[in-house]
């Protein structure tokens, strides 16, 4: 008896369990009638102090003149990603009606749990998106053809290069030798060999499936003219341009030039690398510590800088299905991207508005910030992550084949990278 | 005696039988089995079922097909080798934190028993990492073990390459020793209320039989603590069968190159960053079964007369 009261007890319990899960959902909520209502809306922001300070005044200058449709603001509730909070919000059915820091990444993701709504939904909401991002909002098309999500700002990557440890190590820090990918392992012998820096350059070695778009991924945007990881269902880096760029990065980390073990702080900021790969927040960020240089990303022949493409680290907006007042969060979005709100945004974060001819649609602030040009520029040509099945599997599993033949160089690549094209072809197809 | 005393009289034997000899005992433990059923049995359950079906989180209302597909998800799970590897240095981690955390605690708590000077400052002193949060000690860690942390400066030549972290070898080691140095504060605080229930006497008549230190350590002390012992071992075995943050942070995400990676971090994931809550599903229920069992053996084991 003793030990069958409990057992019975749990035995009940998994039972009743069992039987409550077996029904399925049967509420409807597709938003019919939503998709025209009007009222107060909440949105998230990232929590980027920069972001949070021109979303609040963006906020304020929606409701001044929509005292009916006020808009509530906060920052994303913290978590270990915000990925992992919009994901459980979207499950708990209290996602706000936008979040203005949806991974395009994490997209197929929140539309298979039925959380986004389609964009396309709204009169002309297709025409919008389409001018004013031009033809780069095609990568973020689903795919089936819909905008879930808007393309809002990017960070394009580039090589960030420390002045003061390059003339330490001897190479000319006005205009470097990093062009070709011979040139770039040249220039970062010199400076471990000079001992100006303990490592050339430091991405994160570590295995999070978002890692490689800070060492691989911008590099075979640039080698490859602009090929996403998977294109028509198919991995791409399993290809000879793919596996010459994975081979300079294995040369980076076998020669020691690229530390495999994850530095805990800014190594860049540190001087314990001479090089980095960042978005123009890094000249927020930098500026005024650092002497700092930024060239594009290299290539393996040295391609010119007007042709280099690169990975874009755009974050956009997403309107989540269990806002109640659609028409007016369109609005809100429209809003949000206009002309005038976009400028805001660029002056106040640095940060990179997803639109067509950014250089020539704010020469003064270009003119003012001469810095920034050169990501501007940059920032018409840039690579989406792709919109495909299973997208977060697809690129752990190329991280995990990454990490064992590049970083700790286990494997040759080729033969990582066969076993892991296989299986992306397999998850792209959605199984 | 009145009627209805009388009648309860005989109510009485009924309601033990069904409710035990103190039904009002129900009522207190009543909140605890509501608990109980709501945030471990229910949730277990839960899992159970979702790792037979084809299953992901959807919003509420969203219309979504979830078949069952039997044990799909298991094969999958079993055919990973990512899996598999998590399983294996799951088992290393336990072959070398178990025994680590239980002797040292045992020696540690029997030290701090006895008479000797900053009795206090060193209970607390052992107490400390345990009561600290993780995510501030991996920092300290990270900053000893690291290629040119202090371990290895005090070492020099004697340093491990590639350095602990990231080596293959080391890494799921190097966790085993963090987990029980900061685990070991409470198991020593076990021990030590153990130890206060074992009679004087019983050492005093092994004092009397001319038993050295050592021997009524091990031949009075030893004994006397096995329940404790037990549970020390469970304990452990299931705190460290649930190993996430060590490798999540420590190791960055369970490098190198999957060597430290724990079921628990994989189930993460696949359950949450991936969208695969029913895989995920399967390893948590194969986990649980590996638990048990290892458990009950502990148990078989430390228990036999």
């Amino acid at each position: 008896m003793r030990r069958t009261l409990p057992a019975s007890l749990l035995a009940l319990a998994l039972g009743i369990t069992v039987a409550g899960c077996g029904g399925g959902d049967s509420d409807s909520g597709s938003g019919k009638g939503a998709d025209s209502a009007r009222g107060p809306i909440t949105i998230w922001l990232s929590n980027n102090q920069e972001e949070v300070a021109w979303g609040k005044a963006m906020v304020e200058a929606w409701n001044a003149g929509h005292p009916d449709e006020k808009v509530t603001a906060q920052e994303i509730p913290a978590g270990k990603s915000s990925e992992e909070v919009i994901g459980a919000a979207i499950t708990a059915g209290n996602a706000p009606c936008l979040i203005f820091n949806t991974a395009p990444a994490a997209v197929p993701q929140f539309q298979k749990q039925g959380g986004l709504v389609a964009l396309d939904t709204f009169p002309g909401a297709a025409d919008y998106i389409e001018q004013r991002t031009g033809s780069a909002a095609e990568q973020y098309k689903s795919s089936d053809g819909k905008y879930y999500q808007l393309p809002w700002k990017s960070n394009p990557v580039m090589i960030f290069y420390n002045k003061t440890l390059l003339a330490k190590a001897g190479v000319d820090p006005e205009n470097p030798p990093l062009a070709t990918y011979d040139q770039f392992l040249a220039t970062a012998r010199k400076i471990k060999a000079s001992g100006a820096a303990p490592a050339a350059i430091y991405p994160a070695p570590t295995s999070e499936f978002f890692q490689s778009w800070f060492d691989f991924y911008p590099l075979f945007a640039a080698e490859t003219d602009g090929k996403q990881l998977v294109e028509d269902g198919k991995a791409q880096f399993n290809t000879p341009e793919g596996q010459r760029v994975a081979e300079f990065w294995r040369t980076l980390y076998a020669e020691g030039l690229a530390p495999k073990e994850k530095y805990n702080g800014d190594s860049f900021a540190d001087g314990k690398a001479a090089m980095a790969i960042v978005g123009p927040w890094a000249i927020a960020v930098y500026g005024e510590k650092v002497k700092w240089g930024a060239v594009p990303v290299p290539t393996s022949t040295g391609k010119p800088a007007s042709e280099i493409k690169t990975f874009s680290d755009a974050k956009n907006v997403a309107m989540y299905t269990s806002c109640k007042n659609r028409a007016t969060a369109w609005d809100v979005l429209k809003f949000a991207t206009s002309k005038e709100q976009d400028g805001a945004l660029l002056e106040k974060t640095g940060q990179m508005p997803l639109r067509a001819d950014l250089p020539t649609t704010y020469p003064d602030y270009f003119a003012e910030h001469p810095a920034y040009k050169a990501f501007a520029d940059q920032a018409g040509r840039t690579v989406e992550v792709p919109n495909v099945p299973n997208a977060i599997t697809i690129w752990q599993t190329f991280r995990d084949a990454y990490s064992e033949s590049v970083i700790f160089g286990k494997k040759p690549v080729s033969d990582a990278f066969a076993e892991a094209a296989q299986k992306v072809d397999q998850l792209a197809s959605g199984s | 005696m009145t009627l209805q005393d009388a009648r309860r009289g005989a109510a009485w034997p009924r309601v033990t039988a069904i409710l035990g000899r103190h039904p009002g005992g129900l009522a207190l433990v009543a909140p605890y089995a509501a608990f109980l059923a709501l945030v471990f049995a229910y949730p277990f359950g839960f899992a159970v079922w979702i790792s037979f079906h084809d299953y992901f989180f959807t919003a509420p209302g969203a219309q979504v097909d979830r078949p069952f597909v039997g044990l799909d998800n298991y094969t999958a799970v079993l055919t990973d080798p990512a899996v598999r590897q998590a399983f294996g240095n799951i088992l290393v981690f336990l072959v070398i934190n178990v025994p680590l955390t239980t002797v040292l605690a045992l020696l540690l708590a029997t030290a701090l028993n006895g008479a000797i000077r900053a009795r206090t400052f060193l209970r607390v002193a052992y107490y400390v990492p345990y009561v600290t949060a993780s995510v501030a000690v991996v920092g300290v860690w990270l900053f000893l073990f690291n290629s040119g942390g202090l371990v290895n400066k005090v070492l020099g030549p004697l340093a491990p390459d590639p350095s602990w972290l990231v080596n293959e070898k080391l890494a799921m080691p190097t966790i085993a020793v963090y987990v029980a140095w900061k685990q070991l504060g409470f198991f020593i605080l076990l021990y030590l209320a153990a130890l206060q229930n074992v009679p004087k006497e019983l050492y005093e008549s092994a004092a009397v039989d001319g038993a050295t230190r050592w021997q009524s350590f091990r031949k009075v002390t030893v004994p006397a603590v096995r329940p404790a012992t037990t549970l020390v071992v469970i304990l452990a075995t299931i705190t460290g069968a649930n190993l996430f943050t060590e490798p999540y942070l420590l190791t960055g995400g369970g490098g190198p190159n999957g060597a430290s990676a724990s079921p628990v971090l994989l189930m993460y994931q696949r359950g949450i960053e991936q969208g695969q809550p029913d895989v995920a599903a399967a390893i948590g229920v194969l986990l649980v079964a590996f638990v048990i069992a290892v458990s009950l053996l502990n148990r078989r084991l430390l228990e036999r007369s």
